[in-house]
């Protein structure tokens, strides 16, 4: 069957199109999870291009409500128009913001939906929306009237792991676990990124990045997209591959390393490890 | 067809249920997989694992179901070139673990016995150690504990068709209870939390407003609460020192997860059991002493109190008065425990050490007893468990 595949800009392993595929043929929401720069959110931008389809993103806070999703009830400013004797006031559903969700079941043509990073939320937050992504319909309260999709969207939740996400929940979604992309993938992945940069270079930077992530006690390893966003500084600032490559004791830190590293306390780690090694 | 493969990841522990078997029965039909064996191992994969703790669990129980179901186009075990798994040998062992082969009469001879074993055994082999196969103590097969071993099966090759997707196990390192993190403590410590409404009202109280409108003829009332914050107070108490060396880093995680969770967090340090002081700094503990009476003084029962220790120690530590290591205590351990816990209610061991080893100890016992048995293994289900009986 024809279905998602990789991109010119996103590489998909096997396992991820065949869960993308099985997400969209049974229509039931997909979960992904992975480490944070491991391409969750891009994905899902990935799939409505490639579908053809509109994508509607609902980012999640940890203030966000279920029920945000669906709709909205400007209890306040109706009050308002109620003091001020406004004629809108008569009729409840001036009053009635529509959520992402809600947007989505009512487009005439099948959408993508992201759920952007659902473990943000109050716990409870996945459990109230069990029966909407599942049926995929809800009522109104406030009028009565009950929204089913017109087409049922296809759903991309992420998470970053910061909560267990219920049971119940993760019974009707598929699963994908992004895997870290191994070096080959990795090239690839650069590949379609920057298709001009120098091949030296992109080898070398390669190189130092997975030395980096292997030093052990890294409190965050850079993933795929601090990569990315570090061979863009190294192109647009030109360096030489020697920078990479060297020797020089006085180097000991890679070139624009703000990039890959991001607190403090992993700067000085490897600072010292560099110097130890040195030493040795 | 497949509803033995799902009653057996069910006994291997992973949560299948009937809706995923049906969802995959769905996902086949309308053709995902496509006659590929690995696609339907990706498509199971994707249907009826929902945790990525699970996958390598997944993976063993799928090698087992569906051994035989894959292609014959993999190279056989039995026709590796033996060149081939020298060079495995060479690139995986250490200098030290060649010296150990070298002893064990060279790479030579152990390429020998691989040979025989080869043409004697027929089939997968799991645990034990002799045979080839995975997890065991034999030199010969993957994963297994023998430094002088061979790894087959383990490494990702040069081909990869010759192992199966399944066979590569790369999800191992996420199949694992302790996975510790400050990020993860954080949030199991979280279940701690209790809310109460204190400090500047900055939130809309929509009760008391609608309620106030009312009184006031429908002219709008706006009445105002504070925010919810987290209330709970906690006191660590940590064991430093000693045989608790090995296990900084995890009390490290656990101590900045805790700093960062709880706006109320005290701590004071003591060395295997507590006795009538505790201290602040480290560095200083010899003059810098607070006593465990003031402790109790100044902290209420509102406290939760937690102790982290491995509370592996000599048994007159605990139960004799003069059994300190470190000094000469007048009252044994067990009487400033029990002074201890009979003032903050709310009180809880984490020990380190697993806890399959707590029963080899009698100081562990000993303290447990102290306890009311509310002694949790440091692990985030320990920790987990722990936070649960704490908010009883």
């Amino acid at each position: 069957m024809s279905g998602f595949k990789s991109t010119e800009r996103y590489i998909a392993s096997r396992d991820l199109e065949v869960a993308v595929n099985a997400a969209v043929a049974l229509e039931r929401p997909l979960l992904v999870k992975g480490e944070p720069g491991t391409g969750k959110t891009v994905l899902a931008h990935e799939i409505a291009e490639a579908l053809g389809h509109p994508l509607i993103e609902w980012h999640v806070k940890s203030t966000t409500k279920a029920q945000q999703g669906l709709y909205e009830y400007d209890a306040v400013s109706r009050l308002r128009d109620g003091q001020l004797g406004d004629e809108r006031v008569r009729d409840i559903s001036n009053y009635i913001v529509r959520g992402k969700l809600w947007d989505a079941f009512v487009s005439g043509v099948q959408t993508v939906v992201l759920i952007d990073e659902i473990d943000k939320a109050d716990i409870e937050f996945p459990n109230d929306l069990l029966l909407e992504l599942d049926r995929m319909r809800f009522f109104v309260y406030e009028t009565r009237e009950t929204v089913v999709a017109k087409h049922r969207p296809i759903v991309i939740i992420t998470s970053n792991n910061e909560k267990e996400l219920p049971d119940a929940f993760l019974r009707r979604c598929f699963f994908h676990y992004i895997r870290f992309p191994d070096r080959e993938t990795m090239e690839a992945i650069v590949q379609t990124h920057y298709p001009d940069i120098r091949q030296d270079l992109a080898r070398e930077a390669l190189t130092v990045f997975f030395k980096i992530r292997e030093v052990p006690g890294l409190k965050k390893k850079p993933a795929t997209s601090e990569l990315l966003d570090w061979l863009k500084l190294l192109m647009i600032e030109d360096l030489p591959v020697e920078a990479l490559r060297s020797k020089d004791p006085h180097v000991v830190i890679p070139p624009l390393h703000g990039a890959l590293l991001k607190n403090e306390q992993d700067v000085h780690l490897f600072e010292r490890l560099a110097f130890l090694s040195r030493r040795g | 067809m497949f509803a033995s493969f799902v009653l057996a990841l069910r006994s291997a522990g992973l949560p299948a249920s009937v809706t995923e078997y049906l969802t995959l029965m769905g996902a086949m039909k309308a053709g995902v997989a496509d006659y590929s064996i690995d696609d339907f191992y990706y498509l199971c994969r994707a249907t009826l694992v929902k945790d990525e703790r699970h996958l390598d669990r997944f993976d063993r129980v799928f090698g087992e179901v569906f051994k035989g179901l894959e292609p014959p186009e993999g190279i056989a075990i039995q026709n590796l070139p033996e060149e081939w798994l020298k060079k495995v040998a060479e690139k995986f062992l250490t200098p030290e673990e060649m010296d150990k082969i070298e002893k064990l009469g060279g790479l030579e001879a152990l390429m020998k016995r691989l040979q025989e074993l080869m043409a004697e055994q027929k089939g997968r082999h799991q645990g034990g150690s002799k045979w080839i196969g995975t997890g065991g103590t034999s030199p010969f097969g993957a994963y297994g504990a023998n430094p002088e071993g061979v790894r087959i099966g383990q490494q990702e090759g040069r081909n990869r068709r010759a192992i199966k997707v399944w066979d590569r196990r790369e999800f191992k390192d996420l199949d694992d209870s302790v996975e510790l993190g400050t990020r993860n403590i954080k949030l199991a410590l979280r279940r701690l939390r209790r809310f109460a409404r204190q400090g500047a009202p900055t939130e809309l109280d929509i009760p008391e407003t609608i309620r106030t409108t009312a009184n006031n003829a429908g002219y709008l009332d706006l009445k105002m609460v504070p925010e919810r914050h987290n209330t709970v107070k906690v006191l660590l108490f940590l064991d430093i020192g000693g045989s608790m060396d090995e296990h900084v880093r995890i009390c490290e995680e656990l101590f900045s997860a805790a700093r960062g969770e709880f706006k109320h967090l005290e701590y004071f340090y003591f060395h295997n059991c507590i006795y009538e002081r505790v201290w602040k700094t480290n560095r200083r503990r010899n003059d810098n002493l607070t006593p465990t009476e003031e402790v109790m003084r100044k902290y209420g029962p509102d406290y939760k109190a937690i102790f982290v220790g491995d509370a592996s120690m000599s048994p007159y530590e605990i139960s004799h008065p003069g059994g300190s290591v470190e000094h000469w205590n007048d009252e044994s351990g067990a009487v400033w425990m029990h002074r201890l816990t009979s003032h903050f209610r709310r009180s809880a061991w984490l020990n380190p050490r697993p806890k399959n080893a707590w029963d080899h100890a009698m100081s562990i016992s000993m303290l447990r007893k102290v306890l009311e048995n509310r002694m949790f293994p440091l692990t985030l289900g320990g920790i987990d468990e722990m936070a649960k009986e704490l908010n009883r």
